[in-house]
């Protein structure tokens, strides 16, 4: 167990790089109800997350769900979300834990002015993840929910093990899967039921640990590593988030465009280290014996057999124009400092693992 | 969690098997738990002269890198390696398998190995594991 963000959460049950696997071969089971739930409704709802996030989202159909970023005045990420329209005035927005306050507080006080009602509903949500290929023939028989039917970032209400819950097919580890919200009462059985039906398929509980290297093979980045206030969403890979052609103004529109115009300092990319050392948040990305980036997240790869990372590399590193999909992949000569040892490692294509369709 | 009575223990959570001038050295399944999956240890290369609580290696592990440390004074003898091919028998068996190095430990002037003392018993190891939680 490990403390995270003022809650108690399990980094493994067992061993991550099992569960891990089990989460690329069959099915994980994560409880993510640290995860942040902010509730916005009213007749305005949808006018005042377009005002106050990146995205747009008032003409989202109810039963749809969007990735999408709140900034703050100067084009800095306060933090990535998923916003899923629950109804025709409602909102659920999920922030990261630790950004929940943050947020809240935000969007409480972007809403103003706006015919919309915000509320922290973290606390009348837990948030059960089922991940993997196998994760849909798993909760099928538990749910009314036809999730044959349901699309990629899309969520509806039903009963999960005759719970009721919000269902959404979304997640954060590079597979099919779904994310159950459901009464913190209701937590434990629907766990249960789950984790029954699973066993046999190969469904074990995964940790924070198996999440974090789960994510970092499908390229997403994680607030607090990629994302920051000191980074835009056009460094990180993100600028599609952001939506310049919607009505109305939004918190930092102006910042982001002249910073979209001005082009980034730095860019996201992925490296592949040559070694069984791992290249580890924080440590500096080397071109020609000199400092070109930073490392902002790294782990041995489960299923690659490799250390991997991801790094922001300077705009003006020699060649770094060459970095990016255009095969640029593998023709930089780069090295990661190792406590001291500079370790070549290539330039990789984000993301590092693609489920098979 | 297991803490075999016929071994000594450092406050890094190494263990020392010692018979005659032959010291075997591994790391504590508590260690091992804490620092889940090991993938990948660096270890002293035979011959090289190992200091008691000086870093000598390293292990690396999905989620973090730490510090090898060597509990005794001597010379590298001999490493297993097979841990190269298979890191996870440190977690699998730290007190068998997963042994990391073996060190001829250093004689004082009488002949005899010269043990640091400050190596924990088994009783003293297990109450330090207790009190970090």
């Amino acid at each position: 167990m490990t403390s995270f963000a003022g809650w108690q959460m399990p980094l493994r049950y067992t061993s991550e790089t099992a569960e891990h696997q089990a989460v690329r071969r069959a099915a994980g089971l994560f409880d993510l109800s640290h995860m942040g739930e902010i509730s916005v409704s009213g007749p305005g709802a949808g006018a005042a997350l377009d005002y106050a996030l990146t995205g747009q989202l008032s003409p989202m159909p109810t039963g749809r769900a969007r990735y999408t970023m709140i900034c703050a005045e100067d084009g800095g990420v306060l933090d990535d979300l998923v916003v899923y329209r629950t109804g025709e005035q409602e909102f659920l927005v999920i922030a990261n834990a630790s950004n929940t306050p943050v947020v809240f507080a935000q969007l409480r006080a972007r809403a103003d002015g706006f015919d919309a009602a915000v509320a922290d509903a973290t606390g009348d949500w837990a948030l059960i993840a089922i991940q993997g290929p196998a994760a849909a023939s798993i909760l099928a028989p538990l749910t009314d929910v036809d999730l044959a039917a349901m699309k990629y970032y899309a969520g509806a209400f039903g009963t999960v093990a005759g719970r009721r819950a919000w269902v959404a097919r979304t997640g954060y580890t590079g597979e099919d899967g779904f994310e159950v919200f459901c009464a913190p009462a209701d937590a434990a059985p629907v766990w249960d039921a789950l984790a029954a039906a699973g066993a046999p398929a190969g469904l074990r509980p995964a940790g924070l640990a198996a999440r974090d290297t789960l994510r970092l093979e499908a390229g997403m980045p994680l607030y607090g590593n990629e994302l920051g206030p000191d980074v835009t969403p056009f460094e990180a890979g993100l600028g599609r988030v952001v939506k310049f052609d919607k009505p109305g103004d939004f918190v930092g529109r102006e910042a982001l465009a002249a910073r979209a115009a001005a082009g980034s300092r730095r860019r996201l990319v992925g490296l592949t280290v040559q070694s069984r050392r791992v290249a580890r948040h924080g440590y500096p990305v080397l071109e020609d014996g000199q400092q070109a980036g930073t490392v902002t997240s790294g782990a041995p790869s489960p299923t690659l057999g490799v250390p991997i990372a991801m790094a922001y590399l300077d705009a003006d590193a020699d060649g770094a124009a060459d970095a990016g999909s255009d095969g640029g992949a593998g023709k930089l000569d780069l090295a990661v400092g190792i406590r001291g040892e500079a370790v070549p490692a290539h330039l990789t294509d984000l993301p590092f693992y693609r489920r098979r369709q | 969690m297991s803490v075999p009575a016929e071994l000594s223990y450092t406050p890094e959570h190494e263990w020392v098997s010692v018979e005659g001038t032959s010291a075997l050295i591994g790391i504590t399944e508590y260690a091992a738990q804490q620092l889940g999956d090991v993938v990948y240890v660096s270890l002293p290369a035979p011959g090289t002269a190992v200091t008691a609580g000086e870093p000598c290696g390293e292990v690396e592990s999905v989620k973090s890198v730490s510090d090898l440390y060597s509990p005794v004074d001597g010379e590298v003898t001999e490493v297993n390696a097979e841990l190269e091919d298979d890191p996870s028998l440190v977690n699998a068996e730290p007190y068998a398998a997963g042994w990391m190095f073996r060190v001829k430990v250093a004689e004082d002037s009488n002949g005899d190995p010269a043990l640091p003392a400050d190596l924990l018993s088994p009783a003293e190891y297990e109450e330090l594991t207790k009190s970090a939680g």
